[in-house]
């Protein structure tokens, strides 16, 4: 996968060690995308909107009823269902 | 394109722009990504010169307006073309296949933009910036507008805007869209381009492979440092504003605060007013029928055309306080959130958190609703909204239901003495309209409209305070498209409806209804709808509701020879003694499902961009209202419930 290194502007949030897709990253832990095991045409409008590889990803607010879920990824906020977060993989433990 | 020529609003994307003393008419495109204030800078730069219609073939909504020049050029006027929000020109939606076209000069009847208007938020330029690539690769003189300035100031973020422009090779202008600071630049920049003194620099950044969005976007984050931008701070009052709004009890409670406020507005608040224009419309009716001689035309321009396009005209007042309503939802960032907590729910029937307020609208009607439908992105959501929202029980249906209801259904308690058997039917009337709608949006997500490869992506805007100006414009905006049509396939069909209810003339006198071309169809479609209950006079008044529900109070009214209202005690004595109560209670079910309403049909035209869906919709509802009133009938008949 691409490594890349754009600092989003996260902050000193603790990176998971356990979850391995979005979907299972708790809200206000920080996650680094590597990759989305979507096809590619939703893949890159994911892409367009921050969800690139590399990334960090923190998990905000629900709706009520636990979904869909808001996203803060580079710089903006995206709430995605928890159909879409799971297909999100994320790095293993890694050192931010 | 061959089914926009008799739309006046489309000759804007058909005819090329009008040449002015001679003078070249130049066209500047303004490009941005969704919420970065396109919209709201194409306000500020057009005012009130500017029209809605679609771009030829597709559901995508072109904006064109005259840029106010103040004199500025005396050579050139200034064409202002707002294209939809897109994050990239790669065509993989029709907003984004509709920019690229135009930006081609590829999208007929669109002139190809002699400069292009860039706009990005600044608060988020590192992503912002990589729709920079694909759009400065076109080469074309582009004033790039970073938007939002004052949120940057206020939140701590910085940017060289004259370092910016070494590294982009265009201009860069630093504005705040909403406040007005910093929008002369733009005029500038376009009395520049139109002069055509604007010359072209190489960026010194290369641009980098647009297929390649990883690339991109470090080539934007490269950009950025370059120009020295810091990132603003997290807006600290949308997360504080965010944790009330989305709190997993506040949230849900001032969720349904707020829909119940839209609804009570529309349905009870717009009430006095509809009611106020309803009597100046006939009064300036009675006036005009003082004034002119009695005649045939007199009866074609009171009876028929005032009245009929005042029916019409009635409802703005609804229209105008639901849009309102939108408005201050949308421009506030709360309509994003709204959509979020009724996304769980909305996606159990296959459709989504943003079908749902214009689904509440069309409760009061569905004009509106479906007008309201646009701010749903995702094309097949948003089509499966304008098909199911006639389903909802609109305000118009309710004399009808209200005067055979009254006629029928004996006032006996149900439950309690406050919930009587009337209520009692109104309200299942209101259940089977929504449980017909949820019944279609499934039927439409499972088969033609399914949609599973797009994911629900909803992007979360910061809270901003809505401007009384971009309020006010949607408002004239929104009553502009509105009026058109009232005053276009509305007044048409009125008309028509009016010689078939007034002739053949017998000795020059208009015959009695039961005589009039009306009447005729109504007794040939007799054997059609016998099985349903119905009498010719029924028929008659299915004909004539055609043009809008409530006008078969009137119509039956007319042809009974009473008094044509909904509390009119003499019509319902009638109707008691010439229907049937199965014929009653099938009429009630076929006016909960038919799509007797022109206003839809055409405003359902108007958004789809053809006639097909339209006429798919009056086909389903018409066959979904005629079988079930058919088996209403013959079950209330077969006496199971007696």
């Amino acid at each position: 996968m691409l490594q890349m290194s754009v600092n989003s502007g996260t902050g000193a949030v603790p990176p998971s060690a356990i979850a391995r897709t979005l979907a299972q990253l708790p809200e206000g832990e920080a996650g680094v995308l590597d990759r989305l095991d979507l096809p590619d045409d939703i893949a890159r409008r994911l892409m367009e909107l921050g969800f690139l590889p590399g990334h960090i990803i923190v998990p905000a607010r629900s709706a009520p009823g636990g979904e869909p879920r808001v996203y803060r990824v580079d710089g903006s906020e995206v709430a995605l269902r928890r159909e879409t977060a799971s297909r999100l993989i994320l790095r293993a433990s890694e050192k931010l | 394109m061959s089914e926009c020529h008799d739309c006046a609003g489309c000759a804007v994307a058909v005819a090329p722009p009008p040449l002015h003393n001679g003078a070249r008419t130049h066209v500047v495109a303004i490009i941005g990504p969704p919420n970065s204030g396109k919209s709201t800078l194409f306000n500020r730069l057009t005012g009130l010169r500017q029209k809605v219609a679609n771009f030829p073939g597709v559901t995508v909504e072109q904006r064109v307006g005259k840029a106010k020049m103040n004199g500025r050029t005396n050579h050139h006027e200034v064409v202002l073309v707002d294209l939809p929000g897109v994050y990239s020109l790669n065509p993989r939606s029709e907003d984004e296949q509709v920019t690229r076209d135009v930006l081609a000069g590829t999208m007929p009847g669109v002139p190809k933009p002699d400069a292009l208007l860039l706009i990005l938020d600044c608060t988020n330029l590192g992503r912002h910036l990589v729709l920079a690539a694909p759009i400065l690769s076109l080469k074309l003189p582009t004033l790039v507008i970073l938007n939002m300035a004052d949120d940057l100031k206020s939140r701590g973020g910085h940017v060289d805007t004259a370092e910016l422009a070494n590294e982009l090779g265009s201009p860069v202008a630093l504005i705040s869209a909403a406040k007005g600071q910093g929008v002369d630049k733009v005029f500038q920049f376009m009395e520049g381009t139109s002069a055509g003194t604007t010359s072209l620099a190489p960026p010194r950044m290369e641009l980098p492979i647009l297929q390649d969005i990883p690339r991109c976007r470090q080539w934007a984050h490269d950009v950025g440092t370059g120009a020295a931008y810091r990132a603003p701070a997290p807006p600290i009052w949308t997360r504080r504003l965010d944790s009330v709004f989305l709190h997993p009890i506040a949230g849900p409670l001032i969720f349904l605060m707020v829909v119940a406020g839209v609804f009570q507005t529309i349905f009870k608040g717009a009430k006095p007013l509809m009611d106020g224009l309803q009597d100046l419309i006939q009064s300036s009716g009675q006036g005009i029928e003082h004034i002119l001689p009695p005649s045939i035309f007199r009866s074609l321009l009171v009876d028929g055309i005032w009245s009929g396009v005042g029916a019409v005209i009635v409802f703005l007042p609804q229209i105008l306080l639901l849009f309102l309503f939108i408005g201050i939802l949308e421009d506030s960032g709360y309509l994003a959130r709204a959509a979020l907590i009724a996304d769980r729910t909305m996606s159990k029937f296959g459709l989504q958190g943003k079908s749902f307020i214009p689904l509440i609208s069309a409760y009061a009607c569905a004009v509106p609703a479906i007008m309201a439908t646009r701010t749903i992105e995702n094309k097949r959501d948003r089509l499966a909204t304008i098909l199911i929202a006639p389903f909802m029980t609109c305000s118009a249906r309710l004399p009808v239901y209200t005067l055979i209801i009254a006629a029928f259904i004996a006032d006996r308690p149900l439950l309690g003495r406050f919930f009587g058997m009337q209520a009692g039917a109104l309200l299942g009337l209101y259940v089977l309209g929504f449980v017909a709608a949820i019944a279609t949006a499934r039927l439409l997500k499972s088969s033609i409209l399914k949609s599973e490869r797009v994911p629900f992506v909803l992007e979360m805007p910061p809270y901003r305070w809505p401007t009384l100006r971009s309020l006010s414009l949607r408002l004239v905006d929104r009553s502009k498209v509105f009026l058109h049509r009232a005053g276009t396939v509305i007044l048409l069909v009125i008309v028509v409806l009016w010689v078939l209810e007034n002739l053949p003339l017998k000795n020059g006198q208009p015959p009695e209804i039961a005589n009039s071309f009306a009447g005729m169809i109504g007794k040939a479609v007799e054997p059609a709808i016998k099985p349903l209950g119905f009498n010719w006079k029924i028929g008659i008044g299915l004909i004539s509701s055609i043009a809008a529900r409530e006008t078969i109070v009137g119509t039956l009214g007319t042809i009974y020879g009473k008094e044509g209202t909904s509390e009119s005690e003499g019509l319902r004595n009638a109707l008691r003694s010439d229907l049937t109560p199965g014929g009653a209670v099938a009429l009630l079910v076929f006016f909960a499902f038919a799509m007797q309403c022109m206003s839809t049909i055409a405003v359902v035209r108007r958004e789809t961009g053809g006639w097909k869906w339209p006429a798919i919709q009056f086909a389903y509802m018409t066959f979904l209202a005629y079988v079930c009133a058919l088996i209403t009938n013959q079950i209330v008949r077969s006496g199971i419930f007696t």
